[in-house]
């Protein structure tokens, strides 16, 4: 029978932490983040299709700075979801399953969500 | 396929993914083609047939793919069965009246 005292290392200042580690563990921090958003986004949506004051109002608290900053914050949470998600459906798919490989696209989502999250924030300013 | 063997839950995670993903795809494409000016044209947008029923479909989908996947993080860090139990009880009552006020959202809007 197997030991019932197994081993535990949680020491998060000594694990390393590969690149495709990170995303990984970025892709569940990104998700349970965005899920947190959705009654501040639920609301967004109701005021601005209330009514012609409600748009304005909502429009207004995104081009708000503060507004600003979250948007830009919560595009990076949905982006880095969005592309390390993929990633994930296509190593399940047998893509990118060699060391470098995975090295590779996990590089590749994360700078996409990077860039594409300052893309769509630019293109909102 | 077991209910209790995850794969259901592992399928219908990569399932509401892909039409999530889509759908945020086409979402944002079609906001930045065609950014909506005022009130009325964002109303428009959301109460064309199409786009309405492929945003309910969404949020359906979305809330799903938000509960397995915080199911998912629940059974992995809480070890209490009483704790864990309480816990996906309050997410699935809290996702279930998400769902309800997406809809309602929606359905205001088609009325209006």
């Amino acid at each position: 029978m197997a030991s019932q005292v197994r081993p535990v290392f949680l020491d998060l200042t000594k694990i390393r932490l590969p690149v495709n580690a990170l995303v990984s563990i970025l892709h569940r921090i990104t998700g349970v983040l965005l899920i947190v958003s959705i009654p501040l986004v639920f609301w967004l949506f109701q005021r601005s299709l209330a009514g012609p004051e409600g748009f304005e109002q909502a429009v207004g608290l995104l081009r708000h700075p503060l507004g600003l900053l979250l948007l830009l914050g919560w595009l990076w949470l949905l982006m880095h979801h969005f592309f390390v998600g993929i990633r994930f459906l296509l190593v399940e798919l047998g893509v990118g399953e060699t060391r470098k490989g995975g090295r590779d696209t996990a590089w590749s989502a994360l700078i996409a969500g990077i860039v594409a999250a300052i893309l769509l924030w630019v293109m909102f300013l | 396929m077991s209910v209790l063997s995850g794969q259901r839950a592992w399928l219908l995670q990569r399932i509401t993914a892909v039409y999530a993903g889509l759908y945020v795809f086409l979402a944002v494409a079609l906001l930045l083609a065609r950014p909506p000016a005022d009130h009325a044209a964002w109303l428009g947008l959301i109460a064309h047939p199409v786009v309405w029923l492929a945003t309910a479909t969404f949020i359906v989908l979305m809330l799903l793919h938000a509960w397995i996947g915080l199911r998912d993080v629940i059974l992995d860090y809480v070890r209490s069965f009483v704790v864990r139990l309480t816990a996906l009880a309050t997410v699935a009552i809290v996702f279930l009246m998400l769902g309800l006020w997406a809809l309602w959202i929606l359905i205001e809007a088609a009325l209006r």
